[in-house]
């Protein structure tokens, strides 16, 4: 059935269709009417979920914490410095490897203050163990939730739903909202190998020593560090296994294709861009303009940026003539994160492209396809002769 | 590392003694019950039992006499503050040969 809503409610009916059993959130802009819509489905009795209103983002991951310790299936949200108050709990629920799905309503980050989008929020929580993946519709959205869901309980690893503040959390566009019949199909209930229950009394992540040892009955039980070994290894099978599950949910939902990243004209291009979330779909009309003009320019849409899929973006992109890569966010003193982290998965390739940088649209500054557009072109033009890396677009605007 | 390990998903430990180990090497004070003090040893009756309770490592046995299994208790005294009739006595490890310790 299609529907004209905001991204927003688009993220509140994929964690309906999920059948998330225990929601804990705190509002906080652009992220509330997430929030406030899953609050009134709870409260209309459309939604049969336990709806817990905590005092702080930081109670409200622990109190996912806990629920999903018991098996249930959990959901929480939030936006910019809610998402850092959520750090310490970020880190225990990867390493006690509890699945769950968190949209981050992507926001720059104070200070000074902003309230505006940008993508440092979740960027910069990249290294806590969790997925991540970003979306650049009200479609992905929605499909993400429920695939995320798929892939948490799978991997046992938790996963962020990212999407821009505003550009989509705010904004309406018609997607499809699938079938409850199909979702279940799609989506089955789920327990956890640890449950926590008065049948099974368990104390959950327990101290770690520095050595391994062995256990009461003489094995050897893992320690601190096989245990990081473990979620590192996982992580990163976990590329495969999202790339199944996407295949399984396009068979039932008739969706999909693109788990990883969408390839917008790549096939015969030279150059090829590369953005997170909704800019991305923006340059997809840059890119065809470009080949107007005579580049020949294609767009690689970035979905999952953790695990990062480092022999995916080199098997695409090392024959490439160059890369430009554009980002909202930026490990300070220096570059975007993406193009360090695709710089690195290029590096061990017999043909390295040039990879440009570009960081747009911080607080929410400005920025529109001609930018795209002159910025490409300006790499193309100099080819691989230096300039500042990574480039500023919108300064002083 | 054995690869079965790798589907370990984080620590857990079961109800019983001594899944981090012998923990009683960590002691420096030893519980030591006074049976003439203790509800169940004098009474001859299943009572009280606030030691088994609260301690924090099941290391107390919920018998008339209760026995405290030293191979484990680390002596963090929960026991004796605890214990209402003050039967327990929280005393210096160096007082105790070591022969019956770990």
């Amino acid at each position: 059935m299609f529907v004209f809503e905001s991204g927003n409610v688009a993220a509140a009916t994929g964690v309906r269709l999920a059948r998330v059993q225990v929601i804990a959130a705190y509002p906080i802009t652009p992220q509330t009417p997430l929030t406030e819509k899953l609050s009134e489905y709870v409260d209309s009795g459309s939604f049969d979920a336990e709806y817990v209103a905590v005092e702080s983002e930081h109670s409200a991951l622990a109190v996912c914490i806990g629920a999903s310790s018991t098996s249930a299936r959990t959901f929480t949200a939030t936006s910019a410095n809610g998402l850092l108050y959520m750090a310490e709990q970020l880190h225990w629920t990867a390493g006690a490897r509890l699945p769950m799905v968190m949209c981050v309503v992507n926001r720059a980050v104070g200070a000074p203050f902003n309230i505006w989008n940008d993508h440092q929020d979740s960027i910069s929580q990249r290294d806590t163990g969790w997925i991540q993946i970003y979306a650049k519709d009200h479609q992905e959205i929605l499909d993400t939730v429920i695939k995320a869901y798929r892939l948490s309980e799978e991997v046992c690893i938790p996963v962020m739903v990212c999407y821009d503040g505003y550009y989509l959390s705010h904004t309406y566009m018609p997607y499809d909202v699938p079938d409850q019949v199909a979702v279940d199909a799609f989506l089955p209930p789920y327990e956890y190998r640890h449950t926590l229950g008065p049948n099974n009394p368990t104390s959950l992540n327990t101290v770690t020593l520095p050595g391994g040892r062995p256990d009461i009955h003489g094995e050897f039980a893992p320690g601190y560090m096989e245990l990081r070994h473990n979620l590192h290894m996982e992580m990163k099978q976990a590329i495969d296994i999202y790339t199944r599950i996407d295949g399984e949910f396009a068979e039932i939902i008739g969706r999909g294709g693109n788990p990883i990243a969408e390839k917008h004209l790549c096939d015969d291009a030279e150059y090829v861009a590369v953005a997170l979330g909704s800019m991305a779909n923006q340059i997809k009309d840059v890119v065809v303009r470009l080949r107007d003009d005579g580049l020949k320019v294609g767009l690689l849409a970035l979905s999952l940026y953790r695990p990062f899929p480092s022999e995916f973006l080199a098997a695409e992109l090392a024959d490439r003539k160059g890369v430009i890569v554009f980002e909202k966010a930026l490990s300070f003193g220096h570059s975007g994160t993406v193009c360090a982290d695709l710089q690195a998965a290029l590096y061990p390739c017999a043909s390295r492209p040039p990879v440009w940088n570009y960081i747009l649209g911080l607080g929410g500054r400005s920025y529109q396809s001609a930018d795209f557009y002159d910025a490409i072109r300006d790499c193309v033009e100099r080819g691989s002769a230096k300039f500042d890396n990574p480039g500023w677009i919108g300064l002083g605007r | 590392m054995p690869t079965e390990n790798l589907r370990v998903l984080t620590s857990a430990s079961y109800a019983g003694p001594g899944d981090a180990g012998r923990t009683g090497s960590w002691r420096v004070l030893r519980p030591v019950i006074d049976y003439t003090k203790c509800a169940p040893a004098k009474t001859g009756k299943p009572a009280c039992f606030f030691c088994w309770l609260y301690c924090p490592d099941s290391v107390v046995s919920k018998t008339l006499q209760p026995q405290i299994n030293l191979e484990y208790c680390k002596g963090c005294g929960i026991c004796a503050e605890e214990c209402p009739p003050k039967a327990i006595t929280m005393v210096e490890e160096s007082k105790f040969s070591g022969a019956d310790d770990r």
